[in-house]
C-alpha cells in the first residue's frame, strides 16, 4: 500500500499519458484528415461516375485502413488510463468527465466501427450510394468522437457547468450544454480537428509529389493534389483563425498558460508578441532580475490585441500573477499566496464539514459548507506549496507555441503556391516545389504535437484548473509499476509505429495501380 | 417514478446489458485463440482471421463502451477497480491494443514482425483477454482488497480516495478458485461461441466439421466451470448493503436469494442459459444446423446480464472490498449523481437506433457465408 504521495509517482504517471497521448495524436489527425478527403474523392466518383475517382478514393482508403487500426490501438489506452492512472481525478470530475467519453461510445466508436467495414468490405456487395454514405459515416464518426474527448479536455482547461458537493466529494455536473457549448470546448473542437484536416491534406499533397517525382502516377497525383491543396488552403486559413480564438480563449481563463507561452514574466500594457526568440536558460525564478530572453524579434502590441482585443490592454506576466493586485474585468486579482490561503481555508472547510455532518451537528455543517463554497473557486492552491510550482515548464510551452504558429503561416503559403501551380499546370515540371512538399509532411506531425504541448503542458500544475493539481489526481500505485508499463508501452507502440511507416511505404510505392489491378 | 434510485438501477441494467454484449462478442477472442489449432492450412487460417476480421471491432468498441459507461455513472467503481486493480487491467489493455492491429498490419508486405506474430498476438488476445476479463468480473462477486475513504481528500499528504491494499494490484484475484472458474468458465464460452460462429459463416467443409467437433471440447469444460462458479456463489456468503443504513454486511447465499427475490432476473438467467445450451446441442446433434450462434448469442447476453443484476440490485454491493466490507461499492454510494444519470438517460434513448444500424449493416455485408475464393478475391482481406 502506498501512502504517501511521491513525486516520482506523478512524474511517471504524467509521463505515461504524455507518451500515450502523443503517439495517439499521430494516427487521429491523418485519420480526420483523410477521411475527409477520401469521402469528398469518392463524393467525385459517385457525382462524375469517372473511376479515376474512384482509384483515388480506394488507394487512401487503404492508407487510412493501416492508420486507423493503430489510431485505435493507442486510443483504447488512453481512454482506460484515465482510470488507472488518474484514479482521484476520475472520481473528482467522473459526473462530468465521464458523461462525454460513454456518448462518444454509444454515439460515435460503434458509427465508425459499423460502417468502416462497409467500406472496405463493401463495394461489391452495396450500391454506390449506401457506399458513399458509409464512408461519410466513418468520417463522421471519427469527427464526433473528437467532439466528446475534446469536450472532456476543454472542460479540464475551463471547469463550467458544475458544482462541488460536498457530501459526495466531487464536482457534479448541472449544466450540460454549458459543458458542451462552452467556448472554449467548440473552439477547442474545431481548432483540432480542423488541424487534423491540414495534416490529411500535407500527407495528400506530399505523396502525390512522391508520384510526381518518380513520374508514376500522373494524373492521379494531380488529380488529388488539386484536391488536398484546395481543402489543406480553406482549412489551413480556418485553422489561423481557430488558432485566435484559443489563444483568446487562454488569455481570458488561464492567464499563467499565456504568459508561459511568450515567456512573459513582467505584464504590461500594449504587449507584443514575440515573432521569434530564445529563452534565457540561466533564469529560474519568477523573481530573480535575470533577462527573460537572450534573443526575440517582437511584433508589437500583437499580444494585448490577440489575448484582449485591444492593442493596449495590460497582459499580466508570471509575476504580477503570482504577486496579484493587478485590475481585470471581474476587479482586482489576488496573489499566489492569497490563493493558496483561500485554498487552504477550502480544504479545512471540508474536512470540517465531514466531520460535522458525522456528528449531525447541522448548524456547524452549514458554517463550514458556505466557508468552502466561498472558497471553492481556488481549491486546489491549497494542495501548493511553493509559488514557482504555478509555472509550468517554459521552454516547453514557448518553443512548441511558436514553432506551431510558425509553422501554420508557411503551411497557408505553402497551399496557396501548391494550388495555384497546379491549375496552371506547372507543379508537375516543378520538382523543388514536389519536393519541399514531400518533406512538408513530418512538418504537419510537428506542428500537431507542438499544439498538444502548448495546451497540456500550459495548464500544468493542474489537472483541472485551478481546482485539483496532478499530484492529488494520481492513482495509489507505485512509481516502479507506472515506470514499469511506460516502459512497455512505449516498446509496443514504438514497434507498431515501426510497423505502420513500413507498411505504409510499401503500400504507397505499390500506387493506385494496385487498387485497379485486385479489382 | 423516475427516482435517482431508478435512476441508478437503470444504469446498472445498461451496464449489465453491455456486459451481456461484451461476453457474447468475446467470440471474436475465442476463434482467435483457436487460429492455430482449428485450421490446417494457409487458406484455412486466412478464412478464418477473415470472418473474425470483420467482426472484432463490435467487440473492442463495446469493451470500450462497457468502460466509457462505467466511468460516466459509477465513477468510484471506475477509478477504483482501475487505479487499484492496475496489474490485471493492463494486461488486459495491452492484449486489445495488440489486437488492434493485428488484423490490418498481418498479411500486409513491410510489417516487421511478420505475419505469425500478428497472429501469435490475436492468440494471446483470445487467450488473455477472455479469461482475465472472467476473472475480473468475478471479483464483483467474491470482493477485492481496497479501501475507499472520502475524507483523504482533505489531506494535501495523502489525498487520495480509494486505495488498493494488495500489493500484487489485481493479480491476487487469481489466488482465488472462484474467480478462476469464471475466467475459465468464460475462456471456454468465447470459443464455443466462436465454434458456432465458424459453422454460421465459413463455407468450408473441413472447417465446419473440425468446428464441430470443437464445440464438443470447448462447450463441455463450459458448462463444468460455469455450473461450478455458479454454484459456489449461490452457496457461499454474499456482501448485502442494509437499505436504510447502506451498511454493508455478509449474507449467506445472497446471491441466490436475490435470484429467488427477483423473478425477472431470474427468468432472463435461466432463459439465458436455456439459450445457450439449446444453441449447442442442436448443433451438435443436427449436422445441418447452422443457427447455433444466435441462440447461444442471445443466450449469453441474457445470462450474463441476470448473473450481473444479482449483484447491484435488490441491495446488494456491486464491487465489494472483502477486506475492508465497508468500503464496498453500492449502487448509491459509487454512482454519479442525478443530473448527470439523467442527461445520459437520454443519450441512452439513442442505443435502439445503434443497435438496428449495426444489425442493418452486418446483414448488407453477410448476406452469403464466406469461402476461400472470396477472400482471395478481396483486395482489402486480411
Amino acid at each position: 500500500m502506498e501512502l504517501l504521495l511521491d513525486a516520482s509517482l506523478v512524474n511517471w504517471s504524467r509521463a505515461q499519458f504524455a507518451m500515450t497521448a502523443m503517439y495517439h495524436w499521430l494516427f487521429v489527425p491523418l485519420t480526420l484528415g483523410l477521411g475527409m478527403i477520401m469521402s469528398i474523392m469518392e463524393t467525385l466518383y459517385v457525382k462524375t461516375g469517372k473511376e479515376e475517382w474512384k482509384k483515388a478514393a480506394k488507394f487512401w482508403m487503404t492508407i487510412f485502413g493501416i492508420n486507423f487500426a493503430i489510431g485505435v490501438a493507442t486510443g483504447i489506452i488512453l481512454e482506460f488510463e484515465f482510470g488507472t492512472n488518474w484514479s482521484n481525478y476520475s472520481w473528482f470530475v467522473g459526473d462530468i468527465f465521464g458523461a462525454p467519453l460513454a456518448i462518444e461510445g454509444i454515439l460515435a466508436f460503434f458509427l465508425e466501427a459499423t460502417f468502416i467495414s462497409i467500406m472496405f468490405f463493401g463495394w461489391k456487395k452495396v450500391g454506390k450510394n449506401f457506399h458513399l454514405a458509409s464512408t461519410w459515416l466513418t468520417t463522421l464518426g471519427a469527427t464526433i468522437s473528437a467532439l466528446w474527448i475534446l469536450v472532456a479536455n476543454a472542460w479540464m482547461q475551463y471547469p463550467t457547468g458544475m458544482t462541488f458537493n460536498p457530501d459526495t466529494v466531487r464536482n457534479e455536473m448541472i449544466d450540460f450544454w454549458s459543458i458542451l457549448f462552452s467556448p472554449v470546448a467548440i473552439n477547442k473542437f474545431f481548432h483540432t480537428v480542423i488541424s487534423g484536416w491540414v495534416l490529411g491534406a500535407l500527407f495528400v499533397v506530399g505523396i502525390s509529389c512522391w508520384f510526381l517525382l518518380n513520374k508514376r502516377e500522373k494524373d492521379f497525383a494531380l488529380r488529388s493534389i488539386r484536391v488536398s491543396a484546395l481543402f489543406g488552403l480553406i482549412s489551413s486559413l480556418l485553422l489561423l483563425y481557430t488558432g485566435d480564438g484559443s489563444a483568446y480563449n487562454v488569455a481570458q481563463r488561464q492567464p499563467v498558460k499565456l504568459a508561459a507561452m511568450e515567456g512573459l514574466y513582467e505584464g504590461k500594457n500594449g504587449a507584443g508578441l514575440i515573432a521569434i526568440g530564445i529563452l534565457n536558460p540561466e533564469k529560474k525564478s519568477y523573481n530573480d532580475t535575470l533577462a527573460p530572453y537572450l534573443f526575440k524579434v517582437e511584433i508589437p502590441k500583437l499580444l494585448s490585441f490577440l489575448g484582449y482585443r485591444d492593442a493596449n490592454a495590460f497582459v499580466p506576466g508570471l509575476k504580477d500573477i503570482i504577486e496579484g493586485g493587478y485590475q481585470t474585468a471581474s476587479g482586482e486579482t489576488l496573489s499566489f499566496e492569497e490563493k493558496r490561503e483561500r485554498g487552504k481555508q477550502a480544504i479545512q472547510a471540508l474536512a470540517d464539514y465531514q466531520q460535522a455532518s458525522q456528528k449531525k451537528d447541522t448548524v456547524a455543517a452549514k458554517m463550514y459548507k458556505d466557508r468552502l463554497m466561498k472558497n471553492y473557486a481556488y481549491f486546489g492552491y491549497g494542495y501548493l506549496d511553493h509559488p514557482q510550482q504555478l509555472i509550468p515548464n517554459l521552454s516547453l510551452v514557448f518553443y512548441p507555441f511558436h514553432i506551431m504558429v510558425i509553422l501554420g503561416i508557411y503551411f497557408i503559403v505553402l497551399f496557396a503556391g501548391v494550388l495555384i501551380l497546379s491549375y496552371r499546370k506547372k507543379l508537375e515540371h516543378l520538382s523543388w516545389l514536389q519536393w519541399i512538399c514531400l518533406l512538408t509532411i513530418p512538418l504537419g506531425y510537428v506542428a500537431g504535437e507542438a499544439g498538444w504541448m502548448v495546451a497540456e503542458i500550459g495548464r500544468q500544475p493542474w489537472a483541472i484548473q485551478d481546482i485539483l493539481p496532478v499530484q492529488v489526481a494520481v492513482s495509489s500505485i507505485s512509481a516502479e509499476s507506472v515506470r514499469l508499463t511506460f516502459f512497455l508501452f512505449l516498446i509496443l507502440f514504438t514497434s507498431l509505429l515501426v510497423a505502420e511507416i513500413g507498411i505504409m511505404v510499401k503500400q504507397i510505392k505499390k500506387g493506385p495501380e494496385a487498387e485497379k489491378i485486385e479489382e | 417514478m423516475i427516482t435517482y434510485s431508478f435512476l441508478q438501477h437503470y444504469w446498472w441494467f445498461l451496464i449489465a446489458l453491455l456486459g451481456g454484449l461484451l461476453s457474447f462478442l468475446l467470440f471474436v477472442q475465442g476463434g482467435q485463440s483457436m487460429i492455430f489449432s482449428l485450421s490446417k492450412t494457409e487458406d484455412e487460417k486466412r478464412l478464418l482471421v477473415n470472418v473474425l476480421g470483420r467482426k472484432w471491432e463490435y467487440t473492442f468498441t463495446t469493451l470500450v463502451t462497457f468502460g466509457g459507461a462505467i466511468f460516466a455513472s459509477f465513477p468510484l467503481l471506475y477509478s477504483t477497480s482501475f487505479g487499484g486493480a492496475y496489474w490485471v487491467w493492463m494486461i488486459i489493455l495491452f492484449c486489445f491494443t495488440l489486437q488492434a492491429v493485428s488484423y490490418e498490419f498481418q498479411t500486409k508486405a513491410g510489417n516487421l514482425l511478420g505475419k505469425n506474430t500478428y497472429r501469435f498476438f490475436l492468440f494471446l488476445n483470445g487467450l488473455l483477454g477472455t479469461f482475465l476479463l472472467g476473472v475480473v468480473i468475478a471479483t464483483f462477486f467474491t470482493g477485492s482488497d481496497f479501501v475507499v475513504d472520502k475524507a483523504n481528500i482533505s489531506n494535501p499528504l495523502s489525498p487520495i480516495i480509494s486505495r488498493w491494499q494488495h500489493p500484487w494490484h489485481g493479480l491476487e484475484a487469481l489466488l482465488n478458485l472462484r474467480n478462476v472458474c469464471l475466467g475459465l468458465a468464460v475462456f471456454f464460452l468465447s470459443r464455443t461461441l466462436a465454434a458456432l460462429y465458424f459453422i454460421n459463416r465459413v463455407d468450408h467443409e473441413m472447417l465446419e466439421k473440425r468446428s464441430r467437433k470443437y464445440l464438443w471440447y470447448n462447450a463441455i469444460p463450459f458448462v463444468v466451470f460455469f455450473l461450478a462458479f455458479v454454484i459456489w456463489t449461490f452457496l457461499s456468503d454474499g456482501f448485502a448493503v442494509h437499505p436504510v443504513s447502506g451498511e454493508v454486511y455478509l449474507s449467506p447465499h445472497q446471491y441466490f436469494l436475490n435470484l429467488v427475490e427477483m423473478p425477472a432476473v431470474m427468468t432472463t438467467f435461466l432463459l439465458g442459459i436455456v439459450g445457450v445450451l439449446y444453441g449447442i446441442i442442436r448443433t451438435l446433434f443436427s449436422e445441418n444446423y447452422r443457427k447455433g450462434i444466435w441462440f447461444a448469442g442471445a443466450g449469453t447476453v441474457l445470462a450474463v446480464l441476470g448473473l450481473l443484476l444479482l449483484v447491484g440490485f435488490n441491495n446488494t454491493a456491486l464491487y465489494p472490498s472483502a477486506t475492508h466490507v465497508q468500503s464496498s461499492l453500492t449502487l448509491s454510494n459509487a454512482s454519479s449523481s442525478e443530473f448527470t444519470l439523467k442527461v445520459m438517460s437520454i443519450v441512452s434513448l439513442i442505443i435502439p437506433f445503434v443497435v438496428i444500424y449495426i444489425f442493418y449493416a452486418w446483414r448488407a455485408l453477410e448476406k452469403k457465408r464466406t469461402n476461400v475464393e472470396e477472400i482471395n478475391e478481396d483486395p482489402h482481406a486480411y
